[in-house]
């Protein structure tokens, strides 16, 4: 039976964890500095929390940074083979320079751009960010990348523009399992966004991680990274962005609709036909210890992002 | 011990690593096994009959290696979360209904039993069938993406079925 809870507390109502934990600074500010001082600097952090302290916030005790060797050996990225270790010892063969990305649909400028000019002038951020896999597995990685908000924003979207629509590279020469004859995916990969989510400040187009450029098997030379949802979601190796009102078919919805929606939210109480989401297996494990961990609402990230899905149904939006 | 570190020479998730290569190797073995008597038949090679306990009791204790890994490395032994898996997941009881159809069979392996068992043996050994189908079933429910192992166990399944069916048929005709 499922027994629903009014929701009392809007999230929008809750404080902001960073904000909750900054209160001593801020008594210390109002002894220091004086009434006015303080306040003002105050209702600064208030009202413009960062995506950088989103970020922060979200963080778990005990959330270590993965050892980059895993993070870069143990990658799922089918265009490159099905298992694990397969990214790692064949992206190698994509060539990425020069990159070029096509820009469509319903957006003021759109057309074909080199990568290095659309990200040119724009800031990027060292994010730490959760992560989480549909196949129950996570880690916590250190990205390098862009606010999704501020690259998108340069196409000049249109009020049409819904929906964002993400392909990763085609290349059947360069992706082994592409020429693969047994795999079930209408290759090229497709994931899409709302425009909220795309906007949010949490959303990244990351460029690199633990300081470096992104490596091939890790989704070079630019990737999604949405930490709220699975990892799936987050379309590597994109060459084109698509606005659209109709929302994107995604490849793994596509491909199994029962088990993958379009949302992707990290949700524990929802389970995947074929296995629970409820906690997950903080990689690496052990042989004598899984290392498992609950796993949280929207991966940890509920206060910052909840409030996008405020009165829809994540059971039947999964 | 380097084995049991965290991101050992096993990979990031070793439980899931040492289960998956018992069970890869236990479905090999198993399709091995019945292979035995088809080969016999098809080429009139008699003794190589002789293999076929063997290679059967491999895939047994291939089967039982990936079971116990299964409950000690992902399971942890955590017996709530296998009863969750057992009756939630139904690729996990077709593959422990298909073990539990072995256990008689590698029981009544040794040449005494066959002994005393006489014909009923055989009947009794048609259960690798059904644990065979069974754990095919159990290996194509968990794959996500990339058919073409299980297409080829499939394959090679059938064709093993097949050629039992085809060598019974034309038994009856002749006699």
């Amino acid at each position: 039976m499922l027994i629903r809870k009014p929701d009392d507390i809007r999230s929008s109502e809750i404080t902001p964890e960073s904000v909750y934990r900054s209160r001593r600074e801020f008594v210390k500010d109002l002894a220091i500095g004086g009434g006015l001082l303080a306040t003002a600097g105050f209702s600064h952090s208030a009202l413009a929390v960062s995506g950088q302290q989103m970020a922060q916030a979200a963080l778990q005790p005990g959330d270590d940074l993965t050892p980059e060797r895993i993070a870069t050996s143990y990658n799922n990225f089918y265009e490159f083979g099905m298992d694990k270790a397969d990214p790692a010892q064949h992206a190698h063969t994509m060539s990425t320079q020069p990159w070029e990305v096509m820009v469509s649909g319903e957006a003021a400028k759109t057309g074909k751009f080199d990568l290095s000019d659309i990200i040119k002038g724009l800031s990027v951020e060292e994010r730490i960010y959760r992560f989480r896999c549909v196949e129950a597995w996570s880690m916590v990685i250190p990205w390098s990348g862009i606010e999704m908000k501020s690259v998108l924003e340069q196409f000049e979207p249109n009020g049409n523009a819904q929906y964002v629509e993400f392909t990763t590279l085609e290349r059947p020469s360069e992706m082994r399992g592409q020429r693969s004859l047994f795999s079930g995916i209408d290759w090229p990969y497709i994931e899409g966004l709302r425009m909220d989510e795309a906007y949010h400040p949490l959303t990244l187009m990351a460029t690199g991680l633990y300081g470096k450029d992104l490596p091939n098997q890790n989704g070079a030379p630019w990737r999604l990274m949405v930490p709220w949802k699975y990892g799936f979601k987050s379309v590597k190796s994109i060459v084109k962005i698509h606005f659209t009102a109709r929302q994107p078919k995604n490849t793994w919805n596509v491909l199994a609709p029962n088990e993958y929606g379009f949302y992707g939210n990290v949700n524990p109480a929802v389970a995947h036909p074929r296995w629970s989401q409820a906690s997950e297996r903080r990689l690496p494990s052990s042989l004598l210890n899984q290392n498992r961990i609950p796993t949280l609402p929207f991966n940890g990230y509920a206060d910052q992002v909840a409030s996008l899905y405020a009165g829809m149904d994540l059971r039947r939006n999964f | 011990m380097e084995l049991f570190d965290p991101g050992s020479v096993l990979g990031a998730d070793p439980g899931e690593a040492v289960v998956h290569f018992l069970g890869t190797w236990g479905i090999r073995m198993l399709l091995l096994s019945l292979m035995v008597s088809s080969v016999r038949r098809l080429t009139g090679k008699a003794h190589i009959i002789r293999y076929r306990r063997m290679i059967g009791l491999f895939a047994f204790a291939y089967l039982c290696s990936h079971f116990l890994a299964y409950l000690g490395f992902l399971v942890q032994f955590d017996w709530s979360l296998f009863l969750e898996d057992f009756t939630e997941r139904p690729y996990i009881t077709a593959g422990l209904a298909a073990l539990l159809m072995l256990i008689p069979l590698a029981l009544t392996s040794t040449t005494g039993w066959q002994r005393r068992l006489r014909r009923n043996w055989q009947k009794l050994h048609r259960l690798v069938y059904g644990a065979a189908l069974l754990g095919l079933l159990h290996a194509i429910w968990q794959t996500r993406e990339g058919f073409g192992e299980v297409v080829l166990y499939s394959v090679v399944l059938a064709f093993l079925l097949g050629e039992r069916i085809w060598y019974t048929l034309s038994l009856r005709r002749t006699g």
